[in-house]
C-alpha cells in the first residue's frame, strides 16, 4: 500500500466532508475535496489521487456520469456512497466501474475497511502475481494446484464453482455484482440469468460453509451481488 | 297575559319565512289600473334614486316603445341587451334571464310582469323569470296592471268584455315585498291618450279603444285601489301578528270547490280563490269521478285537467275522488278535511233533467249539516256538449259496434229454434243476455245500439206478422217499450259497475305500487338499488319511461343512475331541464309552465336537506296532457325516492366520517409515537454531545467513550426508525415495487442475519432450513427486510441469552418461514393487532421503535400474495410465521458441467 494515500472526496454535504476530513486525517490519509462532479474530475486529472469517494447524489452531474467519464482514462479505485433503497443505482454504478459501495449512514470504521480493501486491490493489480495460497479463516485455496480446503478437509468443487470462488477471491472484500460474476465465470457473452448463479452459489456454500444460512465466507448483498468476507 | 301570548307555531312560521326572505331578493311592484298611468316612468325614477344611493342597478327590460320622457330616464343606467328570438320568420325581443343572472346586479328593473315569453325561452311567463331572479338574491322592480291578476280575470272580462290571456298568479302579487300604486284618474289618463302619451300598438288599436272607455277606466281604477287597500289591510294584520297585538283571530276556515269538465269551472276556481284570499283560508278543488266521466270526450278531459292546473297555479290543493253520488262524496271528503265552506256552481241544466237525476245543490244543502254552501252563478258559456260518446275501450270503436250487431244476430239465431217451444215474450231474455254481454265488454254506446237492434230484431222475426216491422197486436208496443227500457237500464248499470271496478282496480294498483316501492326502497342499500327499484315501479305506476338522475360527483354533475333506465331517451335539451330542476328544486318540463318544450317531465327529488336528484319521466303519448292525479302520484313517488336516496347518502356520509375519525385517531397516534421515538434518541445525542463539547478535556476517557458509544447507538435507532417510516410511507403510497426473481431463501436468511448481527449479539440464532428448499419467486431486498424486522423484533422483546429460532419448510404450493423467540409472548387478544400500524406491546415501554416493523412485514408479505400471523409458543414466547406462494415450476437448471472435479 502507498504511504499517506491521497483520497479525493466528491461530496456536496459540508457536514459529511467535515467529519470525514477529521477522521481520515487522523488515520494518515491526505484529503482532497470537491463539491461537484466536474470539479472532482478536474482534481483527478490534476492531482492523481489514490482513491475516490463519490457521493451518488451530486448537485451538478449524477455520480454515474462521473464514473463513466473517469473510467475513460483512469483506473483509480472508486467507492460510492449512497442511501438505502437505491440498489438499482448502486448496481449501475458498480457495473460502470465503481469498485465498492457504502450505504449511508455508515460508520468510519466500515469506511476505512472498504478503503483498505480497495487500495490493496489497486496495488495488487499493478503487481499482478499475488499470493499462490489464499487464506480466509478456515478456508484455504491453493490457486496453483486448484485445491480447496476447509480446515484440514479437502473440498471437491466443480469447475464452475471453483471459478466462482476464485473470482470472488480476486475481488476479496469487494462486492462483485451478479453481472460481473456471470461475465467473469461464463465469459463476456454469457446469456445466463441471475438465478443460475444462485443455484451454483447454493451448491458452493453447502460445500464450504458450516451453516449455509449463516455464511462465514461467501456473503450476499441483496439486490447487488456477492462478496467474500474480508480477513 | 297568557291569552295575549303569540301562537308559537305561527311565530315559527314567521321566523322561517323571514329566514327565507333574507337570502331572497326583494320584489317591488309598481301597480296601476291601466296602461299609460305611468308605472314604467315611476319605476325608472325609483331605479335612478337607488342608483344614486350607490345600489348596483341594471335595467333588465323596458318595453321598446316607451315615450321619450321615459326613455330619457334610462340614460346613465346599465342596460341589459335584449335577447332576440326568431319566431315564425320574425324576431321577438325578450328579457335575457341568463345574462341577468350572470351579471348579478343588486337590483334589476323588469317591465311588464304579466308578459308571456316567446316559445323556447326558459320559462313560459315573465313572472317565473322574476321569481328565479329573486331566488338568486337579486331584487326586482317590476310593473303590473290590475287586469292581469289571475283571480280578477272574470271580473275584468265582465267589465271590459275582453278576456285577458296574460295573467299573473295572485301569490306572486301577494308575496311582493312592496307595492307602489301608480294612480291617475280616468280623465287624466284619457287626456294623456289624446296627447299621444300612451303607446298603442297599431294592430290592437280598436280593441284598445274599446278598452279605454271612461266607464272601464273608472271600474279598473276602483279595482286597483281596492286591491292595494286589501294589501294594506293584510300588512296591518301582519304587523299586529308580529307585535302580538290582541285582536280578533280569524277562525280556521277551509274552502272546498267542486269542479268538473265545464269551462265554467275555471270561473268557479277564480271566485273561490278570491273568497279564500279575503278569508286567508286554504282551499281545495275537488273533482268527483263518476261513472259518467267514462263518457267524457278528449276535449272535456283536457278542460278538466286545465282547470285543475289552474287550481295549483292559484295555490289551491286538488283532489280527485271517485264514487257514485257526487253529493255524498263531497260531503264525506269535506268532513274528513274540516272544510267549512263548499262552493258549487249554479246548475245550468234544464229543469226536467234536474228533476230526473236530482240536483247537486239541493242534495248538498240537505246533507251538509254545519258546512256552508256557496252557490256561484255561471254565465252564458255553455258546457260544451258531450260530443263524442266514448266507449271504455276507444281503440276498437268500430269493431265494438260491429260486434253488437253480430251479437244481436246470434241472439236471433239462438231464439229461432226456441220460438217453437217458448212464448215469444220469453225470447226477450235471450236478447237481454246479449245486451249485458255487450255492455260488459264494450260500454255504453255499443250496448245502446244492441238494445235498439234487439227490439227491432225481436219485432221483425218473432212478432206476427213475421218478417215485417208491423205489429198486429198493439199490446206488443208496450212489450217493446219495456224491453227497450230494461235493455237501456241494464246497459247503463253494467257500464257503471264495470267503470267502478276498473277505477277501483286502478286505485288498488296505485296503492300496491306505492306499498311495493316503499318496501323496496326501505331495503335498498345503494343509490343503484334505489334507482333500480324506483325506475321499475314508477314506470309501472304511471306508464312511462323513467330515469333517476343523481349528482354524480363533487361538482354536482347529474348522471343517470342504474342500468334499468333503458329506453329513457329524451331530447337534446332535456339535460339542461333536469339541471334546472335540480338547481331550483321545482318541477319543470313537459306539461308544466317551465321549459314546457322538453320531451320529458322532471321532478326534483327533494329531501329534508335539499334536492338530492331528479326523477325524469318520459310520458307516453297516451297520457298527454299530464293530469293532476298522475302528477300527484309522481310527486308522492318522488318524495319516497328522495327520502330513500337521502337515507343512503347520509349512511354513506356517516361511514365516511367514521373512517375519517379512525384515520384521525391513527394520525394522532402516529404523531405521538413518532415524536416520542424521534425525540428520545435525539435527546440522548444532544445531551451527550453538549456534555462533550462543554467539558471535553475534563471528562474521564472512560466516560467519554461511554457517551460517544451511546450517541452512536441512539443514532443507529434513529436510522432504523427513519428507514421504517420511509418504508411504511412507500408501502402506503403504493410506491413499493416488487421485483420478483427466483431467489434462494437460504441466501436471504444469511443476508438478513448478517445485517442484524449487531442487534443479535446477545442471542444465539438457530436455523432449521429444510434441505433442498425450492427456489421462490420473490423480491430479495423486501424479504430480507421482513426477516431482518422479525429477528430484530424477536431480539428486542426476548431476554438476553434466549435463542431465536429460524425455521423454513415448503410443501408443493407454499413456503413457510417461522421466526420464534422465548420472550414474554403477546396477549391472546392482540395476536391480530400486532401487525397494525403503531401497535406497541404493553411491555414495550422504554424500547425504541414506532410499531412499524411488523406492519411493514405484513405489507410486504401481502404484496407477495402471502400471509403473516403471530402465535404464542407452547413453553413461552412468540412465533411469527409467514408464507409465500411457490411457483408451479422451478427455474431451469443450468446445463450440466462437462468436467466434474478439480
Amino acid at each position: 500500500m502507498v504511504q499517506d494515500p491521497k483520497i479525493l472526496l466528491i461530496e456536496d454535504e459540508l457536514e459529511i466532508r467535515r467529519f470525514l476530513r477529521a477522521s481520515l486525517a487522523n488515520h494518515g490519509y491526505r484529503l482532497l475535496e470537491s463539491e461537484t462532479g466536474q470539479g472532482g474530475l478536474n482534481l483527478v486529472a490534476d492531482e492523481h489521487p489514490d482513491l475516490v469517494l463519490l457521493d451518488l447524489g451530486l448537485p451538478d452531474t449524477d455520480g454515474l456520469t462521473v464514473i463513466r467519464k473517469l473510467r475513460g482514462w483512469s483506473q483509480v479505485p472508486i467507492i460510492i456512497l449512497s442511501a438505502r433503497g437505491q440498489e438499482a443505482d448502486k448496481v449501475k454504478a458498480l457495473d460502470a466501474g465503481a469498485d465498492d459501495y457504502l450505504t449511508k449512514p455508515f460508520s468510519v470504521v466500515e469506511l476505512q475497511a472498504r478503503m483498505r480493501v480497495a487500495l490493496r486491490h489497486a496495488t495488487q493489480d499493478q503487481n499482478e502475481a499475488g499470493e499462490p495460497i489464499f487464506t480466509l479463516g478456515r478456508l484455504r485455496v491453493d490457486l496453483e494446484r486448484r485445491q480447496v480446503f476447509v480446515g484440514e478437509k479437502g473440498v471437491h468443487l466443480t469447475p464452475i464453482e471453483y471459478r466462482i470462488l476464485t473470482t470472488l477471491i480476486k475481488h476479496a472484500g469487494k462486492v462483485v455484482t451478479h453481472r460481473q460474476l456471470l461475465k467473469e465465470v461464463w465469459g463476456p457473452d454469457s446469456v445466463f440469468e441471475r438465478h443460475y448463479l444462485r443455484v451454483y452459489m447454493t451448491h458452493l456454500r453447502r460445500k464450504i460453509e458450516l451453516d449455509p444460512a449463516q455464511p462465514e465466507f461467501v456473503l450476499t448483498d441483496p439486490g447487488i451481488g456477492y462478496r467474500l468476507a474480508s480477513s | 297575559m297568557d291569552d295575549r301570548r303569540r301562537d308559537p307555531d305561527a311565530l315559527l312560521l314567521r321566523v322561517q319565512a323571514e329566514e327565507a326572505k333574507k337570502s331572497r331578493g326583494k320584489l317591488k311592484i309598481f301597480f296601476g289600473a291601466a296602461p299609460g298611468v305611468g308605472k314604467t316612468y315611476t319605476m325608472l325614477e325609483a331605479g335612478r334614486e337607488q342608483a344614486r344611493e350607490g345600489i348596483d342597478v341594471l335595467v333588465g327590460y323596458i318595453e321598446p316603445h316607451v315615450r321619450p320622457e321615459t326613455q330619457a330616464l334610462v340614460l346613465g343606467l346599465d342596460v341589459l341587451a335584449r335577447k332576440e328570438v326568431p319566431y315564425r320568420g320574425t324576431k321577438l325581443v325578450e328579457f335575457d334571464l341568463e345574462a341577468a343572472l350572470a351579471k348579478r346586479p343588486q337590483l334589476i328593473l323588469v317591465d311588464e310582469l304579466a308578459h308571456t315569453n316567446a316559445p323556447g325561452m326558459t320559462h313560459a311567463k315573465r313572472w317565473q323569470d322574476v321569481i328565479q331572479l329573486l331566488e338568486a338574491g337579486i331584487s326586482v322592480y317590476t310593473t303590473l296592471n290590475v287586469q292581469h291578476l289571475e283571480s280578477l280575470r272574470d271580473v275584468i272580462a265582465q267589465i271590459t268584455g275582453i278576456s285577458v290571456a296574460e295573467t299573473v298568479p295572485d301569490s306572486v302579487f301577494e308575496e311582493a315585498d312592496e307595492l307602489e300604486l301608480v294612480d291617475l284618474p280616468a280623465d287624466g289618463l284619457l287626456e294623456r291618450m289624446r296627447e299621444g302619451k300612451v303607446y298603442v300598438p297599431h294592430q290592437a288599436e280598436r280593441a284598445i279603444q274599446n278598452f279605454f272607455s271612461k266607464g272601464n277606466l273608472i271600474a279598473l281604477r276602483e279595482l286597483a285601489l281596492r286591491k292595494a287597500a286589501e294589501r294594506v289591510g293584510a300588512e296591518m294584520e301582519d304587523y299586529r301578528e308580529e307585535h302580538g297585538a290582541a285582536g280578533v283571530w280569524p277562525v280556521n276556515e277551509r274552502l272546498l270547490v267542486c269542479v268538473g269538465p265545464s269551462p265554467f269551472s275555471a270561473k268557479l276556481v277564480r271566485a273561490t280563490r278570491r273568497i279564500a284570499g279575503s278569508l286567508k283560508a286554504p282551499w281545495i278543488a275537488v273533482h268527483v269521478e263518476t261513472p259518467a266521466d267514462s263518457r267524457l270526450s278528449e276535449k272535456d278531459r283536457a278542460q278538466l285537467s286545465q282547470t285543475l292546473n289552474l287550481v295549483e297555479q292559484l295555490g289551491g290543493e286538488t283532489a280527485t275522488l271517485s264514487g257514485h253520488s257526487l253529493a255524498d262524496e263531497l260531503i264525506h271528503y269535506a268532513r274528513s278535511r274540516n272544510v267549512t265552506k263548499i262552493i258549487v256552481g249554479k246548475p245550468s241544466r234544464p229543469r226536467w233533467k234536474e228533476w230526473l237525476q236530482g240536483s247537486l245543490v239541493y242534495e248538498l244543502t240537505r246533507k251538509c249539516g254545519d258546512i256552508d254552501i256557496y252557490v256561484i252563478t255561471g254565465d252564458s258559456e255553455k258546457r260544451s256538449a258531450t260530443t263524442a260518446v266514448e266507449p271504455i275501450r276507444s281503440s276498437s270503436t268500430t269493431n265494438a259496434y260491429l260486434l253488437s250487431l253480430l251479437t244481436v244476430l246470434a241472439c236471433t239465431l239462438v231464439s229461432w229454434p226456441l220460438s217453437y217451444f217458448l212464448a215469444a215474450t220469453n225470447l226477450i231474455m235471450v236478447y237481454l243476455l246479449g245486451v249485458v254481454a255487450i255492455a260488459t265488454r264494450f260500454g255504453r254506446g255499443p250496448s245502446i245500439l244492441a238494445s235498439v237492434l234487439s227490439v227491432a230484431a225481436f219485432d221483425f222475426f218473432f212478432i206476427p206478422p213475421f218478417l215485417t216491422f208491423a205489429v198486429h197486436d198493439t199490446q206488443y208496443v208496450f212489450t217493446f217499450a219495456v224491453m227497450l227500457a230494461t235493455a237501456l237500464t241494464i246497459s247503463t248499470l253494467t257500464t257503471r259497475v264495470t267503470f267502478q271496478a276498473e277505477s277501483a282496480r286502478a286505485r288498488e294498483r296505485r296503492t300496491a305500487s306505492l306499498y311495493a316501492i316503499s318496501h323496496q326502497l326501505a331495503a335498498a342499500r345503494t343509490p343503484e338499488q334505489i334507482a333500480q327499484a324506483a325506475v321499475r315501479h314508477v314506470a309501472e305506476a304511471v306508464d312511462a319511461k323513467v330515469a333517476i338522475l343523481l349528482a354524480s360527483d363533487d361538482e354536482g354533475r347529474l348522471a343517470v343512475i342504474g342500468a334499468e333506465a333503458e329506453g329513457f331517451d329524451p331530447g337534446p335539451h332535456d339535460e339542461a331541464v333536469a339541471r334546472w330542476v335540480f338547481d331550483h328544486g321545482e318541477i319543470a318540463g313537459h306539461g308544466t309552465t317551465t321549459l314546457p318544450g322538453s320531451a320529458g317531465l322532471y321532478l326534483p327529488l327533494s329531501a329534508s336537506h335539499g334536492t338530492v336528484g331528479v326523477l325524469g319521466v318520459l310520458p307516453n303519448r297516451a297520457w298527454r296532457p299530464i293530469e293532476p292525479e298522475r302528477l300527484h302520484l309522481l310527486e308522492t313517488l318522488s318524495g319516497l325516492i328522495a327520502l330513500a336516496v337521502e337515507r343512503v347518502q347520509l349512511a354513506a356520509e356517516a361511514a365516511r366520517i367514521r373512517v375519517q375519525m379512525e384515520t384521525e385517531k391513527l394520525r394522532s397516534s402516529l404523531l405521538s409515537a413518532v415524536s416520542h421515538d424521534l425525540r428520545t434518541p435525539l435527546s440522548v445525542i444532544m445531551g451527550a454531545t453538549s456534555t462533550l463539547l462543554d467539558s471535553v478535556d475534563r471528562i474521564e476517557p472512560q466516560l467519554r467513550r461511554e457517551l460517544l458509544g451511546s450517541i452512536l447507538e441512539e443514532a443507529g435507532h434513529l436510522n432504523r426508525l427513519v428507514a421504517n417510516l420511509l418504508d411504511m410511507t412507500r408501502l402506503e403510497a403504493g410506491a413499493l415495487e416488487v421485483h420478483k426473481e427466483w431467489q434462494s431463501l437460504e441466501e436471504i436468511v444469511g443476508a438478513a442475519l448478517g445485517r442484524t448481527s449487531q442487534q443479535l449479539k446477545d442471542h444465539p440464532v438457530v436455523t432449521h432450513l429444510q434441505p433442498e428448499l425450492p427456489f421462490v419467486p420473490m423480491d430479495d431486498l423486501l424479504i430480507e427486510q421482513v426477516l431482518a424486522n422479525l429477528v430484530e423484533n424477536a431480539a428486542k422483546y426476548s431476554p438476553p441469552g434466549t435463542p431465536i429460532e429460524l425455521t423454513a419448510f415448503a410443501n408443493d404450493t407454499i413456503l413457510t418461514v417461522e421466526v420464534a423467540d422465548r420472550g414474554p409472548g403477546v396477549p391472546h387478544t392482540d395476536l391480530e393487532r400486532v401487525f397494525e400500524k403503531f401497535y406497541r406491546a404493553a411491555n414495550s415501554r422504554g424500547r425504541p421503535g414506532a410499531g412499524l416493523g411488523l406492519a411493514i412485514c405484513r405489507g410486504i408479505i401481502e404484496l407477495h400474495g402471502g400471509q403473516i400471523e403471530a402465535e404464542n409458543r407452547p413453553g413461552g414466547g412468540t412465533v411469527f410465521r409467514f408464507t409465500l406462494p411457490l411457483a408451479t415450476t422451478q427455474p431451469e437448471v443450468p446445463p450440466a458441467e462437462t468436467s466434474t472435479e478439480t
